[in-house]
This record gives structure tokens, C-alpha cells and sequence, in this order.
């Protein structure tokens, strides 16, 4: 294989990945306007009820210091979610009530939240800046 | 039932009694306040008397009469009529007769083991860190404790009761209505003492019945095929060397009896709500959230695995 094929085939991964950003770019919602119609107050609640804190850091919330998982802060200015998804409300709203869905080598479980409230526990995250 | 982690509405709160003893209790607790209150009203209006008043007035009170009504007389009435009246009120709460049930709790630092005994002081049923009782009738708890000093209290159902090593301290109480109530340890027993909690969820009798024949099986088969794999995770983990799951071969009893651990309000002695969530986050840090206790953190599973465990454990209803 010549050199330039080679680089080529290193490029690839690259390519598919720009093509499928520039694809998605129609819906893409850049960080400052990523919003989620849940009410942000009504999610740091359920936050507390069902207790994200066990596993994640999270701002605003008493007691949240878990180091299983990644911590919170900032999570609403961040790029990718779980490092691989791009951080859109509909992935996050998605992510916090069935992670697994999108990523199964995931540790995070299924979470007991309604749509609804997954919408809220995403708006609150959101407000994490 | 009610949000169980909700602490400020009075699940945990002398001052809201649900039941006779700690209504008793609380009765009370507002008699002495108020009481205090009007002697101490008392005693500062006479200072003021004997600062600022004319000269005569002074004169008349400054008797020796004044010392033998006030300060002989006046507490010897008032403590020997609380006195009668504290003998009469706590008398009508013993009850005497068999109690409607009785439960052995043992403190274990840091968390509550639980065993439901038969008339004949066997133990019949074991579970952990949950105590559920039928409302309306003296339930008897018999206290022990497998290491230090702990302290038994349910704020909202009765006071409380010492756990004292090579002594086994008994009380009853009852409680009225349905509902969940949180106890606490009330006596310092070392570094997780802040975090050893429990719920005591009263139920109405026929419910408590179904609820504890449920308890008495054994543990539920897997359903699902993650549920298979969180018992193999289980069993390859060696966690039945400390726990127990009644049906299978886990029979360790150095930590709490998970043979229904999904049925209960909460995790690590009332400290975390209840579902595959916090049990993953539970099982993989157990010692960041709770250091010093025994379970070890078991932070070498893989997410798929962690996630299979949760969901076993939780599946255990």
C-alpha cells in the first residue's frame, strides 16, 4: 500500500466523523442555547431524590460528591457527553434516564425518571455552566 | 408513603408524634417549656420588682415568708403534682400481655440488623437497616448491640434506648397511622455514627402480613437476562462471603440479609435512596461514601457488570 493510501486510511475515522458533524449541523445547538423545556428547579430536586450524588459531583446539589462517574460541574458548557456523544438536549435528556441505550459499555444504569423528568434533571444540568 | 429523605416534614421530629408514647412524650415536653416559661416569667418580673420598686413594696415581699412560699413551697406543690401526673400518664402506657410482635435489633457499626423473632425468641425472619411493624398495637424491641455502644431512636415514635455490650435492653411502643419514620443512632459509636440511620415504615395490619410472609421466601429467581449475569457477577465477586441471599449459595453474615434488599426505602443504613442507580454507585464506592465500613469498594467492575449487579440486587424485591 503507498504511503498516501495509508494516510488516507488513517484519515478515514476523521472524515466519517466530520462528514457526520457537518450532517448533523442542521440541529446542531451551540452551548450557549442548549436549553430543555424541563423546569431546572423540579430537576435539581429529583436530582436530590433519586441521588445522582452517589456517583456524580454536582454543583448546587448537598451532598452530590460521588467519584464514580465524571463530575457535573460545567457539564452544560462541555462538548461530548460520556466522551463519544455530542452534548444536544435530546442526547442528554435521553442519556440521564437510559444511558446504556446509547452507550452500553456505560456503568450508569437505567435511572427511575419519567420523559418528563428527565427532561427536568437535563434542564438543571444545563444550568451547570 | 411519602418521600422517606424528606427530613424536615417530621419523619424525624419529637415535636410530631405518631404515635401514644411519643405523643406522650412530646405532652410532655410542652408542659415542661411552658411551665419554664412562665417561672422564669416570673422570677425576672420579681428582680425587677426588687430593683425598681418603691421602697414599702420591697420591704413587704423581702419577708421571710416570701423564701418559705416561693422557694419551699411553691416547687414542693409543682414537683410533687408533675410527679403524680408523669407516674399516672406513663403507667397507662405499659402494657402488659404479650406484645402484637416482637423484633431484636442489633447495632453493628455502622448499620441495624434485624431479626423478626417467634414467640419462642427464635429468629424467624432477618432483614436489615428497615424495621416494618402493624399499626395499632405494641410492638416490643428487644436491643442488642455486636460491638459498641449504639442508641435506638425513632424521634417521631418513641425515646430513646441504649444498645449496651452483654445487655439486652427491651421497650414497646406503637404508632397510629401509616406512614415512615426515620431513627436514628443517638449514641457516638465511631466514625460513621453520623451515618447510621433506618426507617421504620408502619403499615396497616393486613398489609404488614402479606408484606412479611413476602420476606419470609426466598429470594426471587433472575427474570431477566442482565439480572442472570448480576448473579454471576455476585458469585464470582465472593459477596455471599459477607451477605446473605436466602435460595442461593450466598450465606455470609458479616453484612446485611439482601434476600429482599430491593424492597427496602433505602441503602448503607438509611443514607441512600433505593435503586440500581445508587446501588452500582454503592457498590463501587462504598468507601468513599461511607469510609471506614467493612464492604470494600468494588471500583475493578466493568460498567456492563456494575450495571448487571445493580439490577440483580434490585430485582431482589
Amino acid at each position: 500500500m503507498s504511503s498516501a493510501a495509508a494516510a488516507a486510511a488513517r484519515l478515514l475515522p476523521f472524515v466519517a466523523l466530520l462528514l457526520a458533524t457537518l450532517s448533523a449541523c442542521g440541529s446542531a445547538i451551540p452551548p450557549d442555547r442548549r436549553v430543555v423545556e424541563g423546569d431546572p428547579l423540579r430537576g435539581r430536586q429529583l436530582i436530590a431524590g433519586v441521588g445522582c450524588g452517589v456517583c456524580h459531583q454536582i454543583p448546587g446539589v448537598d451532598g452530590a460528591n460521588g467519584i464514580v462517574g465524571p463530575s457535573l460541574e460545567g457539564v452544560g458548557r462541555r462538548n461530548l457527553l460520556a466522551g463519544v456523544l455530542p452534548n444536544q438536549p435530546d442526547v442528554l435528556t435521553q442519556w440521564v434516564r437510559d444511558a446504556p441505550s446509547l452507550r452500553p459499555e456505560t456503568g450508569m444504569p437505567e435511572m427511575p425518571l419519567s420523559e418528563e423528568e428527565a427532561e427536568d434533571v437535563a434542564a438543571y444540568l444545563y444550568t451547570l455552566r | 408513603m411519602g418521600d422517606p429523605f424528606d427530613i424536615v416534614s417530621g419523619i424525624q421530629s419529637v415535636l410530631s408524634p405518631a404515635g401514644p408514647h411519643a405523643a406522650w412524650v412530646a405532652q410532655l415536653s410542652w408542659v415542661m417549656f411552658g411551665a419554664g416559661g412562665l417561672i422564669l416569667l416570673l422570677v425576672v418580673v420579681m428582680t425587677a420588682l426588687a430593683i425598681f420598686a418603691p421602697a414599702g413594696f420591697r420591704q413587704a415581699v423581702g419577708q421571710r415568708r416570701t423564701v418559705v412560699i416561693g422557694g419551699i413551697l411553691f416547687p414542693l406543690v409543682v414537683l410533687a403534682a408533675l410527679f403524680l401526673w408523669v407516674l399516672n400518664g406513663s403507667s397507662a402506657l405499659v402494657t402488659a400481655g404479650p406484645p402484637g410482635l416482637r423484633v431484636e435489633v442489633v447495632g453493628e457499626r455502622w448499620w441495624w440488623r434485624v431479626h423478626y423473632l417467634d414467640p419462642e425468641d427464635r429468629v424467624h425472619m432477618v432483614t436489615a437497616n428497615e424495621i416494618r411493624i402493624p399499626t395499632g398495637m405494641p410492638v416490643e424491641f428487644r436491643l442488642r448491640t455486636a460491638d459498641v455502644i449504639h442508641s435506638f431512636w425513632v424521634p417521631s415514635l418513641a425515646g430513646k434506648l441504649d444498645m449496651i455490650p452483654g445487655r439486652i435492653n427491651s421497650y414497646r411502643f406503637a404508632v397510629d397511622k401509616p406512614g415512615v419514620y426515620r431513627g436514628q443512632c443517638a449514641e457516638y459509636c465511631g466514625e460513621q455514627h453520623a451515618k447510621m440511620a433506618f426507617y421504620v415504615v408502619a403499615m396497616e395490619p393486613a398489609a404488614f402480613e402479606d408484606w412479611y410472609g413476602a420476606q419470609t421466601l426466598p429470594a426471587a429467581e433472575p427474570a431477566l437476562a442482565s439480572e442472570e449475569l448480576g448473579r454471576d457477577v455476585f458469585e464470582a465477586n465472593g459477596c455471599g462471603a459477607c451477605h446473605t441471599v436466602r435460595g442461593t449459595a450466598a450465606d455470609g453474615v458479616i453484612g446485611p440479609d439482601l434476600t429482599h434488599v430491593g424492597s427496602r426505602v433505602s441503602l448503607a443504613a438509611g443514607i441512600l435512596p433505593n435503586n440500581r442507580g445508587t446501588l452500582a454507585g454503592w457498590i463501587s464506592s462504598a468507601q468513599h461514601i461511607k469510609p471506614g465500613n467493612l464492604m470494600p469498594s468494588f471500583d475493578t467492575l466493568s460498567g456492563p457488570e456494575l450495571r448487571a449487579l445493580a439490577s440483580y440486587l434490585e430485582s431482589l424485591k
